[in-house]
């Protein structure tokens, strides 16, 4: 007879554990390799995984085998034109090819053992030592967030919510307490009958007696109900508030004509840095484009991105859009708010200090960080020495970076939203 | 009698496997295969991916070399370099048999009839595994055993767990016993036993390792004699009851180790008869199945093309080339004993006057039972068989410049090829011969393995790192002297002899770092 069982709903991550295992054990490698792939990539395919090798010495197993040497006699198959007695010279090359059946597994290289990670783990490895600045978990008074937690077992509640095991636990126990002492009587009742029986059959008045006292002990453990209201116990939730973890990133560009494709690009790495590593830190990201030149508008992200406008810059026109936005959909009480400007560092001179104004006005206070690139080899002007100003009244939630081409703005972004190690280089 | 196939497309259902199963238990019957009850799952490939990185246990412990080896088998397999198996099957009661859901009906037949009736009645009948394994208990045993490894990772801490698990596979195949029958015990006797054990065997160990004085007359004859007096073979086995420093359940996880190297033993020396019952027998099933028409000539296509990919030995000079095929050379002798019985020529009645015209049925469900690969080969292996396989033996010493053929498939060569390639099959020839000799007592508990050469054959690469290991479990220094004859060729000294003085006792293990 034969069982057949379908499977295949089964987890199928049964050596996730074991993974893990793996990857904790090799973490330096992997993030060596990580880091290796993140000087490497472009910062558009960062959210792939990776391929990860380790030199296979350093994960070898070690067990007592034999070495090559002394007297071995192999037997092996397809013969063609070998007679025995025959000597042949002794084949170069490690052993391979005629050696040990296991050296040359496949002709593939074994030196490396190699796997791949996930585009998750990538992240994780490459964030490792970066921390979110001023994270900060917004708490709510009002419309709270709630999550419901299990919190022990309780007398009341709705039958949905009915513990089985609990509740059949204490119908046991009410039930060995209120008729213990019957059972025990009509056990000896029984066995005094069954003795009466045998030894005196004619005693007819105590066995009577006897059976009625049975009759009477079993009614009564009878009525002792199976289950009783007063056994009933249910799981109890209690609901907890949850602090929000709601984050929105403003991303500002200048896009007006001296801002080059290429420049664009740049800043878009720049973007997706920051928003991948806010995304491992909160639930739910929201996303604002904010594109300006001489005026400022909302856009969608194709938009943000590739339109081409022409003109010169206004930067203040972004920002004070950035204000309008911020007190009109995003309470500072529910959101946790993050900014990213690049730009190539024109302005309008006489805006740069209304600029200043605003940031450190009505925007900086409210922000958990803000950071600035500026994409150019060109000298400074007017714009990043407002915003240095902007730096030394806001150090810990305002950072600024040049970045002249894209070979290093891995490192300098990631190191610019860490908070802690940002300067001009 | 026409019959109508069972079916006649390439999609299998649950409805269809159940009826083949049937047919195929039916016909199973009538050659008196004796199994296990089946439990076929159905599986996905990556539900087969974990199969395969827990050494096909349905359940073990968690431990970073099964990992490593998941991914190993997950990377070559997402590159399309390498093809599942299509079946992995469990050597318990009932008997677990797992089917790939991308199977064609044709292959999940085939596995049906490999795995839950070859595998399977020889799982339950050959003497080695009779012996050695206990297939009702085995799974409870796997569930105790990983529980009791979290447990200690709970109280321990993983890195504690996984180093002393680390420092056990290193031993593992020195886990085993080799004559002695365990008393198979189940796994609820497991448990409770556990406990007994724990406080007791640390009561043995600290017993042996007195070192109040005894009483004067007592002691003299004790001074100089050996301790074990006789060699172990069972390394871990002699540390798990001898070790001084050991807690009681770095003990007990030992045992585990061993247990389950214990189980797999039976497995590692049945390799090509295993394999070659499990094959003849879908072979002949299968082929029945088309003679009673229940089956179509495309079915038969498809099963003949994948039995051939399965019994494929590449010839010693093709790139493909990694040995003998396990599943090519049991497929032979066991069709080949068949030939013999039923229709043997001059030459087998010379070789084989005992099988040659007897019942082949009953010959080969004896050698199916009373044999490993190694007597099985020894026994069985025919001069057409030899031809067929055009086999060659090369002898390779490292003392002359040249290989030698020292023997090819003709009259003189028959009967030596049959011997080493038995000899090649046998476990104690293939693993090194190492013992526990002796330790000192009464000086430094050192502890001396001795290390009894094949052939002259040396000790692997990674022999150091073994006893880095050993010495983990140990605790203090361990020697191993290889010995050719009587005379010592080579000793391994962990710590290293000159550092041991001053050094901390305990080396570090190559660190991943």
């Amino acid at each position: 007879m034969s069982y057949v069982i379908d499977r295949r709903l089964n987890g199928k991550n049964k050596s996730t554990v074991n993974r893990t295992r793996f990857l904790r054990r090799y973490r330096e490698h992997i993030k060596k390799a990580v880091e290796e792939a993140v000087s490497r990539r472009s910062i558009t395919d960062m959210e792939h995984g990776e391929q990860i090798s380790i030199p296979a010495r350093d994960i070898d197993e070690p067990a007592l085998y034999q070495g090559k040497g002394g007297r071995q006699t192999i037997v092996h198959p397809g013969n063609k034109e070998f007679v025995s007695g025959e000597r042949i010279p002794r084949p170069q090359g490690g052993g391979g090819g005629q050696g040990q059946g296991k050296a040359s597994n496949s002709g593939e290289g074994m030196d490396e053992f190699a796997f791949q990670i996930t585009q998750d783990e990538f992240l994780d490895f490459m964030f490792e030592d970066l921390e979110l600045p001023n994270l900060v978990k917004k708490q709510l008074t009002g419309t709270d967030t709630f999550k419901t937690v299990r919190a022990g077992i309780s007398n009341e509640g709705n039958p949905a919510r009915i513990n089985i095991i609990r509740t059949l636990r204490a119908s046991h126990a009410r039930r060995i307490a209120l008729s213990g002492g019957s059972r025990n009587k009509l056990r000896e009742a029984r066995a005094e009958l069954a003795r009466l029986r045998v030894e005196e059959p004619d005693n007819l008045g105590d066995i009577q007696a006897l059976e009625a006292e049975i009759e009477r002990l079993r009614a009564r453990i009878d009525k002792v109900p199976f289950l009783d209201t007063f056994d009933l116990k249910y799981n109890l939730l209690s609901k907890q508030p949850s602090p929000s973890s709601k984050a929105v990133m403003f991303c500002l560009m200048d896009v007006s004509g001296s801002m080059t494709q290429a420049t664009k690009d740049i800043a878009k790495r720049f973007y997706i840095l920051l928003y991948l590593f806010l995304k491992r830190n909160y639930e739910r990201i929201e996303v604002v484009f904010i594109r300006h030149h001489t005026s400022a508008k909302e856009v969608d992200e194709e938009e943000f991105f590739y339109s081409r406008e022409t003109g010169g810059t206004i930067v203040s026109s972004a920002l004070k859009l950035m204000q309008e936005v911020m007190a009109e959909r995003y309470p500072v009480n529910e959101w946790n708010l993050y900014a990213a400007q690049a730009s190539d560092g024109d302005n309008w001179n006489d805006d740069s200090p209304i600029c200043r104004e605003i940031l450190t006005k009505q925007i900086l206070p409210f922000m958990q960080y803000y950071t600035y690139v500026e994409i150019t080899p060109r000298e400074h002007q007017a714009l990043w020495y407002e915003y240095e100003n902007v730096r030394g009244a806001f150090p810990d939630s305002f950072s600024q970076q040049q970045i002249v081409s894209a070979g290093i703005s891995i490192p300098c972004s990631a190191n610019c939203s860490s908070g802690d190690s940002c300067h001009e280089t | 009698m026409k019959r109508e196939p069972i079916s006649t497309g390439s999609e299998w259902t649950f409805e269809l496997i159940q009826t083949y199963d049937r047919e195929i238990a039916r016909i199973a019957k009538r050659y008196a295969l004796d199994t296990y009850p089946n439990q076929i799952e159905v599986i996905t490939a990556e539900q087969m991916m974990d199969a395969y990185a827990s050494v096909g246990m349905p359940i073990g412990y968690n431990h970073w070399s099964y990992g490593k080896h998941f991914l190993h088998t997950e990377k070559h397999y997402s590159r399309g370099q390498m093809g599942l198996a299509y079946e992995i099957v469990i050597n318990s009661d009932p008997c677990i048999a797992y089917l790939m859901e991308e199977n064609t009906m044709t292959m999940q037949a085939l596995v049906i009839a490999h795995a839950c009736y070859g595998h399977n009645s020889f799982f339950k009948g050959n003497y080695l595994f009779r012996t050695w394994t206990d297939a009702s208990s085995i799974i409870d045993y796997l569930v105790f055993a990983k529980q009791y490894i979290t447990q200690c990772e709970e109280r321990h801490g993983i890195d504690a767990v996984e180093e002393l698990l680390d420092s056990c596979h290193a031993l593992m195949n020195y886990g085993v016993d080799r004559y002695k029958r365990p008393y198979p015990i189940s796994a609820a006797e497991e448990r409770q036993r556990q406990k007994e054990r724990e406080e007791q065997l640390q009561r043995q160990v600290n017993d042996l390792w007195r070192t109040i004085p005894k009483m004067a007359g007592k002691e003299s004859h004790d001074e100089g004699a050996r301790f074990p007096s006789e060699p172990q073979e069972n390394i871990l086995y002699f540390v798990e009851k001898h070790a001084p420093l050991l807690e009681p359940w770095q003990r007990e996880v030992i045992r585990i180790v061993r247990k389950i190297a214990q189980y797999f033993y039976p497995q590692r020396q049945t390799q090509v008869m295993n394999e070659g019952w499990a094959t003849f027998w879908h072979y002949t099933l299968l082929n029945d199945l088309y003679d009673e028409g229940l089956v179509t000539e495309g079915f038969m296509f498809e099963f003949l093309q994948s039995h051939a990919g399965v019994i494929y030995q590449p010839g010693f000079d093709s790139p493909y080339y990694s040995g003998i095929n396990p599943y090519t050379l049991g497929f032979a002798m066991f069709r080949d004993i068949r030939r013999i019985c039923e229709d043997p020529t001059e030459e087998d009645r010379r070789w084989f006057p005992d099988i040659a015209g007897s019942d082949w049925l009953a010959t080969v469900t004896f050698a199916m039972k009373s044999f490993k690969d190694e007597s099985f080969i020894l026994q069985y292996l025919s001069p057409k068989v030899i031809r067929d396989l055009k086999l060659f033996s090369i002898l390779d010493d490292d003392q002359r410049d040249e290989l030698e053929v020292a023997a090819i498939h003709d009259d003189g060569g028959y009967r030596l090829i049959r011997e080493q390639l038995a000899a090649q099959y046998n476990l104690g020839n293939r693993e090194p011969n190492v013992q526990i000799w002796n330790v000192d007592r009464r000086g430094d508990r050192s502890l001396t393995l001795r290390h009894f050469q094949h052939d002259r054959k040396p000790l692997g690469n990674s022999t150091d790192e073994v006893l880095k290991h050993l010495h983990r479990l140990w605790g203090f220094d361990i020697r191993l002297e290889s010995m050719r004859g009587e005379d010592v060729t080579h000793s391994f000294q962990v710590p290293p002899r000159h550092e041991s003085r001053d050094h901390d006792r305990r080396l570090d293990l190559a660190s991943p770092i």
